[in-house]
């Protein structure tokens, strides 16, 4: 990926105590930043140098953990910066990944009960719900218009982390059709397992029961950590999501998400998911054309 | 055969040196808090230091043992009973087949370690046997201990060492007050002068909001320079694109009080951090209770990688003590 043409000036090097490299691709968030985050993640993975500990690729940023003892923090930076600078000129706007859609029950009695609990004091609008609050800041006609905007377009996965497994969403429009939303005033002690979030202009799905400050559309039928791998799709690993993976998310009803709890409680459920490359140079050049392409590759599968 | 659980105590896990490699996906370190406290422990018991112990909150737990049973408490100061009868901290204890241990308040810091000879053998999950609470996994399925837990102890691999107990002058401090050396950067750009010279030059206290996750303290605030926000960071000046977090990591949300990140944090997020606790003194902090004056000193790197040289020296020397 040519950083000229995706805009994006050189990084900036900062340290994190004695153990941590953190370098900053870019202040804002963009589909290019967070491009370039995983391209440099790649190749630091390839090079495979001894005493790195962890390669954590976020939104635009890329925090590595390091043994000093074995690895220099000096010459971790040289290394670091010379792959940036390789990036610059190698071909890296296409990313084999995999769409995957993810069944939601939007406007759920469970996130709406937890809601209820932290109004005043937590939340900008305490009278109305999350997602009247997510319409009227989008200047969108009701909650009904916020979710169609939500689910019809897709993700992508910009960042895994927070908490085991969660994915930082980040919807591939343009950047005047993005949805933002304020995260509550002060974070909630409960968020439901398996919550859609959304703070920022990125949405979330909270893999385990716990504190949260986004605001709270629906929850997703499956699991996205299962610890003790029960289900196909984690035989692999626990954590579903890997940063790059797309994102359709599918409005179920009730009697769907009942359903879908019951295969995953008999161990038979399967995420709908198929391969992609995803290319960044069409991506940007025409969003919503180019969705039309990527989400053809779910059909069928 | 093993160590049965008969009071669970305030908030006992099982932990080790901890699990890396999976905090791109969000799972944290774990591991022992206090870190030498706890290898001073497996020291004691003749353990290779990766092996697995309890670590015990505030309140400790009680248990019996069903066979011979070798063991050592260290940490924050507790009195140790062996069948009601104190047998003290920082020496190795050898029990009987039947004999049950229980434990005092603590007079001090926040937690306490128990090492047993073989290490508590549960499953290691990604390479540990550390506990993650909030993930379910790790130690004993994946939760605190409770009464009626039966632990199985695993086979001793090293020989006993010579001495039996941890000289005083190797023994770490549980201070009132503490001074926490930090490695400015990541954010601090975003700080004022003031800000900046709040957070180094003030006195901040630990407040009870203190865990394995993260220590929140009071103390007079910092102030951010005002900006346009990035797109994308959120509306608060102490708000920025969701990034990872580097364990020891300090954010300021809002501005008021700081919260310094621990072994069990979360991997990232949207508050700025300004510094990190350089890893020589994230055990200092893990002794830290609620009430603790701390100050935070500003260090280079190289002070930094010196004083990381300094602590593994001392664990070493301990080791040399031990064995004679």
């Amino acid at each position: 990926m040519s950083t000229t043409v995706a805009g994006l000036g050189p990084a900036r090097y900062t340290w994190g105590g004695d153990e941590f490299l953190f370098v900053e691709i870019a202040e804002a968030m963009s589909l290019a930043a967070n491009f370039k985050v995983m391209s440099l993640a790649r190749a630091l993975t390839d090079a495979a140098l001894k005493g790195v500990v962890d390669i954590c690729p976020a939104n635009a940023s890329l925090l590595i953990r390091f043994n000093p003892d074995l690895l220099e923090p000096a010459l971790l930076e040289v290394h670091v910066r010379e792959l940036e600078a390789r990036l610059e000129s190698a071909d890296q706007a296409r990313l084999d990944t995999r769409i995957i859609e993810i069944p939601v029950w939007y406007q759920d009695p469970y996130t709406a009960e937890v809601a209820e609990r932290f109004r005043e004091g937590y939340h900008q609008e305490p009278e109305g719900s999350d997602l009247d609050y997510a319409a009227k800041v989008n200047g969108l006609a009701d909650a009904a218009e916020f979710i169609r905007r939500h689910h019809e377009q897709p993700w992508m996965a910009s960042m895994v982390g927070f908490v085991a497994g969660l994915p930082f969403l980040f919807q591939l429009v343009e950047r005047d059709r993005q949805l933002q939303v304020p995260k509550y005033l002060s974070p909630r002690t409960d968020t439901p397992e398996l919550t859609l979030g959304h703070g920022g202009c990125f949405s979330c799905i909270y893999s385990v029961r716990g504190a949260g400050g986004y605001q709270m559309f629906g929850v997703a039928a499956a699991p996205i950590f299962d610890p003790a791998q029960r289900l196909a799709d984690f035989a692999d690993f626990m954590v579903f999501f890997r940063p790059g993976d797309l994102v359709k998310f599918r409005p179920v009803d009730e009697a769907e998400y009942r359903r879908i709890k019951d295969e995953v409680a008999a161990g038979t459920f399967r995420y709908r998911q198929a391969p992609v490359t995803f290319d960044l140079t069409a991506a940007l050049a025409d969003p919503e054309g180019y969705n039309r392409e990527i989400l053809e590759a779910l059909d069928g599968h | 055969m093993g160590i049965e659980i008969t009071k669970p105590g305030l908030s006992t896990t099982v932990q080790d040196r901890g699990r890396t490699g999976h905090y791109n996906v969000g799972i944290p370190q774990g591991g022992s808090m206090d870190q030498y406290s706890a290898e001073l422990g497996n020291l004691l018991v003749g353990n290779t230091g990766s092996e697995a112990v309890l670590e015990c909150t505030y309140m400790g737990p009680a248990f019996t043992v069903d066979e011979p049973t070798v063991l050592a408490v260290t940490g924050a100061p507790v009195g140790v009973l062996v069948n009601g009868e104190e047998r003290g901290q920082w020496r190795r204890l050898e029990l009987v087949a039947g004999d049950s241990v229980s434990f005092g308040m603590i007079s001090g810091g926040t937690r306490f370690y128990v090492a047993v000879r073989g290490g508590i053998d549960v499953p290691e999950v990604l390479g540990s046997r550390s506990t993650y609470v909030i993930g379910a996994m790790g130690g004993f399925q994946g939760r605190p201990l409770a009464a009626g837990d039966r632990l199985p102890v695993g086979h001793p691999v090293a020989e006993l060492p010579s001495g039996d107990s941890i000289p005083e002058e190797l023994r770490p401090a549980f201070a009132k007050e503490q001074r926490i050396r930090v490695l400015m950067g990541l954010y601090d750009h975003r700080l004022t002068e003031g800000g900046r010279a709040n957070l180094l030059g003030e006195a901040w206290t630990l407040t009870p909001v203190a865990d394995r996750m993260g220590l929140r303290y009071n103390g007079p605030g910092v102030a951010w320079k005002p900006r346009e926000q990035p797109f994308g960071a959120g509306s608060d000046p102490s708000n920025i694109v969701d990034a990872g977090y580097a364990v020891g990591s300090i954010q300021i949300p809002g501005g008021t009080q700081p919260i310094v990140l621990h072994r069990d944090a979360v991997s990232g997020g949207g508050y700025a951090m300004v510094g990190t606790v350089i890893s020589a003194d994230m055990d200092l902090l893990a002794r830290a209770a609620p009430g603790t004056v701390t100050h935070f000193d500003e260090v280079t790197m190289d002070q930094a990688l010196a004083a990381r040289a300094e602590a593994a020296a001392r664990l070493e020397k301990a080791r040399t003590v031990l064995h004679g």
